[in-house]
């Protein structure tokens, strides 16, 4: 065909668009606050993260990061009196926008929790599958391929290739945070949300889990809250401290933890409270 | 520092007072543990009793008439001890069933509404408030009801009017069971389901609902057996017949009724069949509960699941 015929088709006019309305950031946090009833429990956020890092939040006790992450994927407004006034952008989304179905959101955004809960009445294979399963599809082979692929991303095929049958609570807590892991990628998250992973976790579980963490960020961009600085340094690229509610720094990690800018932040992180 | 002192720390009189009190009390303490423990374990025999001499007794006296007429066949001559409950353990099946199919899934779905949907609402606060009235309604009045709202309107005593009975005795205690067992599913299973992006009917349905299979059934196994014993609710509805099933506006026959009116028949014959029924009856809801707890609750023993009762 001709090029202004070309010019003139679907395909070209798709691909200009997507390269001249590419976002920089994969997830946008602006002027986002949230109550819990009449008590404000994040005032005013505003972050920006991008595709294929892992951001750390840390803080102490109480300070916000579990309600932030949760409002990140559109979890928080389950518990019952939880208000969320402000935006997230997913791509260029804002993922509370009237016209958006949360449940689209949350499956392009994964969540792992601080207490492995795998499906109680469910075998390991059925656990991962069960993502898929529930969402329509039907495809077999498919299916197959998708769990072998999701187990081994989360580090847990090996251990467990031969015994795909055996109840999920058959395993040790490290390995069902892993199975939670993999029912999470089986979804094939854009973005994985971590709230405290290896909080219940002894530390060797914990440092597999952090290898696993280094592996995902080339496919997936991950945002980990934890409570543990130093697993903070160890694993993210961006880290943000949160107190009270407020972000009261946000920064490339190195820079957060050897020299921030704000005389909270380094107390927090020589550990004079906390 | 020497409020500081007091704030806390007893001093060494008050704590060798206390450890001596402690010493002294020792021998009593477990004279009262020895009792105490005895006493309960007396009671639970004492609550043992009646179930015990009850299987004795229906057993004893009901083994006798037990024969293949007797389960399969109509009366005959009560006066000759002919025939048999053939039509009573047909149409006990038949309302039961009947009932069930209506009370279990009202009752499971009301619950799951309770428990997942309406939370503490006005609405559910009265819903619970008159589910536990219902439970204790006279099951004789619920007769009563259903025979001016099914018998009278239809024109006769017939099944549907007993199998209604019957599932409104059902549905309180199901609603319960299941809103209950449904509670007990930790949150942290319906937060996984809905994190992957599930529809919260799905999540309902597939997760939450599942996870309390083993309770809810054991609940509505309970809500069946008591149900197949009520006598006054059938007298009123299905009025009992010596005739096995004839349509859905024909009387049908239970063996609660059936074991009522041999009681109150003077001949030896009735008797024997009576306690002959009763033995039938009593099989019928211990192999419910014993195939609920072989079959399916045996499973839950080797995976440990989180719901347990």
């Amino acid at each position: 065909m001709s090029s202004e015929e070309y010019a003139n088709t679907s395909s070209y006019r798709l691909s200009s668009l997507s390269y001249t309305k590419r976002p920089r950031y994969k997830v946008s946090v602006q002027n986002l606050n949230s109550w819990f009833g009449s008590k404000q429990a994040l005032k005013d956020i505003n972050f920006d993260v991008k595709e294929n890092t892992v951001t750390a939040l840390i803080g102490p006790s109480g300070c916000g990061k579990t309600t932030l992450i949760r409002c990140l994927n559109r979890m928080n407004e389950m518990t019952s009196g939880a208000i969320v006034k402000g935006s997230v952008y997913l791509d260029d989304i804002d993922i509370y926008a009237s016209n958006v179905d949360p449940v689209i959101i949350k499956r392009r955004m994964g969540m792992v929790f601080q207490k492995p809960n795998p499906f109680p009445t469910m075998s390991i294979y059925d656990n991962v599958a069960a993502g898929l399963k529930l969402n329509g599809i039907r495809d077999k082979v498919l299916i197959k391929e998708i769990v072998e692929e999701s187990l081994k991303g989360a580090v847990l095929w090996d251990e467990v290739k031969d015994e795909l049958s055996r109840p999920g609570l058959s395993l040790s807590g490290g390995q069902q945070q892993r199975l939670c892991i993999a029912r999470a990628l089986a979804m094939q998250p854009e973005v994985l949300l971590m709230d405290e992973p290896t909080s219940a976790l002894d530390p060797i579980a914990s440092a597999k889990i952090e290898e696993l963490i280094n592996e995902l960020r080339k496919e997936l961009t991950v945002i980990i809250v934890t409570h543990n600085m130093q697993q903070a340094a160890r694993v993210s690229d961006y880290t943000a401290f949160m107190y009270l509610g407020e972000l009261v720094e946000y920064g490339p990690t190195k820079q957060i933890f050897e020299n921030p800018q704000k005389e909270l932040t380094e107390r927090y992180i020589s550990g004079k409270f906390g | 520092m020497n409020n500081t002192e007091k704030n806390y720390h007893h001093s060494k009189d008050h704590r060798k007072v206390i450890q001596n009190a402690i010493i002294r009390q020792n021998y009593k303490r477990k004279m009262v543990n020895r009792v105490f423990t005895g006493v309960t374990i007396a009671c639970v025999m004492l609550a043992m009793i009646p179930l015990g001499s009850i299987l004795f007794e229906v057993v004893k006296n009901g083994i006798s008439a037990i024969s293949i007429e007797f389960l399969t066949q109509p009366q005959g001559s009560i006066i000759r001890g002919d025939g048999g409950i053939g039509p009573a353990i047909q149409g006990t099946l038949l309302t039961v069933g009947y009932a069930s199919l209506i009370g279990v899934p009202i009752g499971v779905l009301a619950g799951v509404y309770l428990s997942e949907y309406a939370g503490n609402s006005k609405f559910a606060y009265a819903v619970r408030f008159f589910n536990s009235v219902m439970t204790g309604m006279p099951s004789i009045v619920i007769g009563i009801v259903g025979y001016i709202v099914l018998v009278i309107t239809i024109g006769s005593f017939n099944i549907t009017a007993g199998a209604v009975a019957l599932s409104i005795i059902m549905i309180p205690i199901v609603v319960a069971v299941t809103e209950e067992t449904l509670k007990l599913v930790p949150n942290s299973i319906r937060e996984a389901a809905h994190s992957l992006g599930i529809p919260k009917w799905k999540v309902t349905l597939f997760i939450t609902l599942r996870s309390a299979k083993n309770g809810i059934l054991t609940g509505i196994v309970l809500a069946v057996s008591r149900v197949a014993g009520e006598t006054a609710p059938l007298i009123m509805t299905i009025l009992g017949t010596s005739l096995f099933f004839q349509g859905f506006v024909s009387p049908v026959d239970a063996l609660p009724l059936r074991i009522w009116r041999f009681a109150s028949q003077p001949y030896e014959h009735a008797h024997s069949f009576g306690w002959g029924a009763a033995l039938v009856l009593i099989i019928m809801i211990l192999s419910l509960s014993v195939l609920l707890r072989f079959l399916v609750l045996e499973k839950e023993f080797k995976l440990g699941s989180l719901v347990k009762k």
